[in-house]
């Protein structure tokens, strides 16, 4: 019987192996388990051309799927709430907002996604008469978008969307038996779908109140959105009504969280009316703003305003759903060229071709080069390219870095730690690929993110912060100090661009070249026609007439100052050195502060430090993005915003009002200009670096052009699973000489012991 | 015995309790609960409305120990701590403060890929631990016991990230035998497992082997063993029928106490190969600042600890009939 169950497992195996070595299952009757298995496993290593380090099934080979990986589980798949990159990579391809950026033109180009055309905004006074598209902000009192929606559109196929026989939402009324064995979406055997409505559009609108979601653009958008504020505070009574009402049923032993975890809360969302959205008809509505905000256009690409349809929400809200971690959070319903699969967060995310995604194209024209550098040899073919897309998680970059090197991965970023394997800079201080990535056929892709590293002085501080022109000074000899072009080469491997002000490149109002210069802390060398530091000697000059000869004061005592930063990691020690090297050139004596992340919060909250370090990352390409870091209404310590540094300057927020509502035109890049000198000379921050990220790609992968803006694209990706395969093949062929001489030493090491034992066994057997 | 048992339990609770209290005094020491919400919400944009919403809503609005606003019970149960902490007793570990998601359900998910690499290491090791010292014991000695035992503390001094990294070189890069990192369901599994548990039985060679021969020799000189030798028994006998049964007890102390945090996982092993296992859940949560996980792993961690000692009790019971439960 334990013979016979030994067989069957080797069957089994050896079976199973057979089939993931490339053959068929041949083995029907093995007469000895042991050898059975031992056959199983030689052919599974070491059969000729198999690639026994192949981390994916033998079914996968050839398939038209593009690998990647992610670095940590997105926590949100819920439009409404999600806002980090890591949940974006994975959300913009299953959800549709009305816009999208252009892919491949430059600079970024909105267009339109599930819409007819990008909406123009209508302006009216607070009579409602309608006024000129340039009226001046402090006129307007209504902005309207009107959004056509395409028609044709088709959901994904979903449970939600599933019918029964009389017409009736099949799925709404789950019970246990019925969500037997089902852990995902998938597990339902009957979906449906449903053409795409302005309704659901609005509905995401509303979401976006919904206080059990949590959103985090819900203060942006009260501030914009005609009654918005007033819907979600309503909502908000709304649910503490229900929850008190439940409480006051229940009894003191009431638990809040269990019992909506069995009996989710639905808000009725038509109970208010929200009288920023309105719908004109099935394919069209409008979104009311109480103020011109030009910027709103982009918001439209976020997936803030993806469509939600009624059906998911409120099959979603069903207590054993929620109780298995079925969630819209886990399990996105949308439009767009992909659907979720598999959701696995700590393991892989598979995300497949959606059969009812819309006709789109591949952009037939792009910016000058592009054809050149074969981007629109695809222009026309219908999206998505590649039929499947799966990241796995891989949470430490030793193992990741080695998997792309393998050919497992189609791209990869670099890491600190395989940069000197990868790029190389000549002698121009070009970056390039080592000679080992070229013969792999790899390609490099850099582009500047739409970012900015920055250190900032708190403004309110009494020895770093003011206005005065010492003051000035002294912040102005700091940022010379501060070497931002060492500090690139020695920490970022040269990844990212000095910066002159709050603007990176590519986004309208930055200038290059002697235009773009901070003349503060730069000098144009006409000669080499690049931007020059300033010498330590013209910032000690600079400490000198600010009060602060070589370090020291009026009194002789040095100047002291703090520096604050979460800075926790082993590795942040030579940063935190550096800084204070850097000060001790200018007699600075620079004291390091760096706490846990909530301490730092804290002290940045309460604006109780005095330099510290920040960073920020564009919502949208546009100078107004990260102008209104600098603007008085949004300091933290006085208004919970952005402004870190509590930077205050009436002129500089006057000209902001002018330039937050204009169009991109000279005119704007003039006030823009205005402003940027103004921050120049008060240097609230030391400008930092704008970061360049290094993204590399397999010779099988086509279409690849870095658009920081844009979510979507994997869709443009193309593979050649052919080529992926054979190089595989080629890269990945066991060597197994070191397992024989490892085996051999083993053997005759052993030969001295099994002598030994033999003798004392005979010894003892004598006796 | 059963009563023995029930004693055990009782005597649980107070450690239990106190656990879960040291628990909420470390996490609300380092992160209060304004901390917790501005973590959760996102780094941009976060109002102080928003703050104080959230913590209304996965009630973090009240005092964590003691309400002095109530009135009677309710100044201890309209707290925190309270509220919190009384439905784990029923196993109800709730939704995780980041990302809502069900704990309970997340536990059973991921505890099946930990042992999954959790349990052959468990076992292969011990075995390997246990025949080794016993060769180690036999030879005692011998120049194959002083080598041995120089080449058991050369492993137990290697750290396990260098066994780790090493191995994913050796055999994953440069031999390309085995998939560098990775997971699989079912019997597509066993090519990623391969790897982790050769590594893992590697790395806990060293100690395992080391304290095993000790165990050994003590028991090697006692006089049963002499009896057993000049009966005429063979060595593999006496080491392995006779030796090895009276050696139990340390060595069930040592194993019995361990098994129920099989299904915990391996934080390094976990993270390198990408096995979805339990191994990061509460770092993860610790550092995203997510209390229901802390605490219901924290609780978890203490209840599986009073199971291990009570079974390894039981256990001495069963290879030594001169321990009784009294």
């Amino acid at each position: 019987m334990i013979y016979n169950y030994r067989a069957v497992i080797s069957v089994t195996l050896l079976n199973s192996l057979r089939k993931y070595a490339g053959g068929g299952t041949i083995i029907k009757n093995p007469s000895t388990p042991l050898r059975g298995v031992l056959l199983g496993i030689f052919l599974a290593l070491f059969s000729g051309g198999c690639t026994p380090n192949d981390p994916y099934r033998a079914s996968e080979a050839g398939a038209n799927t593009f690998y990647s990986t992610f670095f940590e589980p997105p926590k949100h798949l819920d439009p409404a709430r999600a806002y980090s990159s890591e949940e974006y990579d994975f959300l913009a391809q299953i959800y549709e907002p009305p816009l999208q950026y252009h892919y491949l033109n430059r600079p970024y180009e909105l267009i339109p996604t599930t819409i007819e055309e990008v909406p123009s905004p209508l302006y009216y006074d607070k009579n409602g008469k309608r006024l000129a598209h340039d009226s001046a902000p402090g006129k307007v009192a209504r902005a309207v978008y009107e959004i056509k929606v395409r028609k044709g559109v088709l959901y994904q196929d979903h449970p939600a969307f599933a019918k029964g026989p009389d017409g009736s939402a099949l799925y709404m009324n789950l019970s246990p038996t019925d969500l037997k064995g089902i852990d995902g979406v998938s597990g339902f055997k009957v979906k449906g779908t449903r053409e795409l409505k302005s309704d659901d559009y609005i509905l995401e609108i509303m979401r976006l109140a919904d206080p059990e979601i949590e959103s985090p653009v819900l203060p942006i958008f009260e501030k914009y959105i005609l009654g918005l504020k007033e819907y979600s505070e309503a909502l908000r009574r709304d649910l503490d009504g229900i929850r008190k009402e439940r409480r006051a049923k229940a009894g003191v032993s009431y638990n809040q969280e269990a019992d909506e975890k069995e009996n989710p809360v639905v808000l009725d969302y038509q109970k208010h009316r929200l009288p920023g959205v309105e719908r004109v008809d099935e394919h069209t509505f409008r979104i009311i703003l109480k103020t011109k905000y030009p910027q709103f256009v982009y918001w439209l690409a976020m997936p803030f305003f993806s469509p939600v349809p009624e059906e998911a929400r409120l099959f979603y809200k069903q207590g054993l759903l929620a109780k298995k971690n079925i969630t819209i959070d886990r399990f996105p319903v949308g439009t767009g060229p992909y659907m979720m699969e598999t959701f696995n967060p700590n393991m892989e995310i598979i995300l497949s071709r959606n059969p009812n995604f819309h006709y789109e194209e591949y952009p037939l024209a792009g910016e000058a080069g592009d054809a050149d550098k074969g981007l629109l040899k695809d222009g026309g073919g219908r999206l998505p390219f590649a039929d499947k897309l799966v990241f796995k998680l891989e949470q430490e970059v030793i193992p990741r870095w080695n998997k792309f090197l393998q050919g497992y991965y189609d791209n990869s970023g670099i890491t600190s730690d395989s940069f000197d394997q990868a790029v190389s800079f000549s002698s121009a201080g070009e970056a390039g690929l080592t000679d080992a990535m070229k013969e792999k056929g790899i390609t490099l892709q850099t582009s500047v993110r739409p970012s900015i590293y920055y250190t900032g002085f708190n403004m309110d501080d009494d020895a770093i912060g003011g206005y005065s022109p010492e003051k000035q000074k002294l912040r102005q000899a700091v940022s010379i100090a501060l070497d931002f072009e060492e500090y690139i080469e020695i920490f970022n491997n040269g990844r990212g661009v000095p910066a002159m002000s709050p603007i990176p490149p590519g986004i309208f109002g930055h200038a290059e070249g002697k235009d773009g210069i901070n003349p503060y802390v730069y000098e144009w060398d006409p000669s080499r026609k690049k931007t020059v530091r300033k010498s330590i000697e013209y910032a000690r000059k600079l400490m000198a007439e600010a009060g602060y000869p070589n370090g020291r004061d009026k009194n002789g005592r040095p100047l002291v100052l703090t520096f604050d930063n979460p800075w926790t990691g082993a590795d942040s020690t030579p940063m935190i050195n550096w800084y204070i090297k850097r000060m001790r050139l200018l007699g600075i004596q620079l004291e390091n502060r760096t706490t846990d992340y909530n301490r730092f919060q804290e002290k940045m909250l309460k604006g109780n430090f005095q330099i510290f370090s920040w960073g920020w990352n564009a919502d949208y390409p546009d100078p107004e993005n990260f102008l209104f870091l600098l603007i008085g209404s949004n300091s933290k310590v006085r208004h919970q915003g952005e402004n870190v540094s509590n930077y205050s300057n009436p002129e500089f927020d006057r000209l902001f009002k002018i330039m937050e509502n204009m169009d991109n035109s000279p005119a704007r890049e003039k006030v823009i200009n205005e402003m940027l000198a103004i921050a120049q000379k008060d240097s609230p921050w030391v400008w930092g670096h704008h970061p360049v990220a290094f993204g590399l790609y397999h010779r099988w992968m086509s279409n690849v052009k870095p658009n920081s803006m844009a979510n979507n694209t994997m869709k443009y990706l193309r593979i050649d699973p052919e080529l992926r395969k054979n190089s595989r093949g080629e890269w990945n062929t066991p060597n197994l000489w070191p397992i024989a001489i490892i085996a051999a030493v083993l053997i005759l090491g052993s030969v001295p012991a099994v002598i030994s034992v033999r003798k004392k066994l005979g010894r003892a057997k004598r006796r | 015995m059963l009563t023995y048992i029930i004693r055990r339990v009782l005597y649980a609770i107070p450690i239990v309790i106190g656990v879960n209290l040291l628990t909420a005094v470390l996490f609300f020491y380092v992160n209060t609960p304004d901390d917790m919400a501005r973590k959760i919400l996102g780094e941009k944009n976060v109002t102080a409305t928003q703050v104080e919403n959230w913590k209304r809503d996965h009630g973090y609005n009240l005092p964590v120990f003691f309400n002095g606003a109530e009135e009677g019970a309710a100044k201890i149960s309209e707290t925190i701590f309270f509220r919190k902490s009384l439905p784990l007793l029923w196993l109800d570990f709730g939704r995780s403060d980041r990302n809502n998601i069900d704990i309970g359900g997340e536990i059973k998910t991921r505890m099946f890929p930990s042992l999954a690499i959790s349990l052959p290491i468990f076992t292969f090791a011990l075995v390997l631990d246990l025949f080794l010292a016993m060769m180690l014991a036999y030879y005692r000695g011998t120049y194959l016991d002083v080598w041995g035992v120089v080449l058991a503390v050369v492993l137990m001094s290697v750290s396990t990230l260098f066994y780790i990294i090493g191995g994913q070189y050796l055999l994953g890069k440069v031999l390309k035998l085995f998939p560098i990192s990775g997971f699989d369901t079912g019997i597509d599994s066993i090519k990623f497992l391969v790897l982790p548990v050769v590594i893992g039985v590697l790395s806990s060679l060293g100690v395992g082997v080391r304290f095993y021969r000790t165990v050994f020799l003590e028991e090697i000189n006692r006089d049963y063993v002499r009896t057993a030798r000049a009966k005429g028994l063979s060595e593999g006998a006496v080491l392995f029928k006779h030796a090895l049964k009276n050696a139990m007890i340390p060595v069930l102390t040592n194993v019995v106490v361990s098994i129920p945090f099989l299904f915990y996982g391996s934080l390094l092993m976990e993270r390198f190969f990408a096995i979805p296992g339990l191994g990061s859940f509460t770092i993860d949560a610790i550092q995203a600042q997510d209390f229901a996980i802390v605490r219901s792993m924290v609780y978890l961690g203490s209840i599986l600890y009073i199971i291990g000692l009570i079974l390894t009790d039981i256990s001495y019971t069963l290879v030594d009939p001169r321990v009784r439960f009294e």
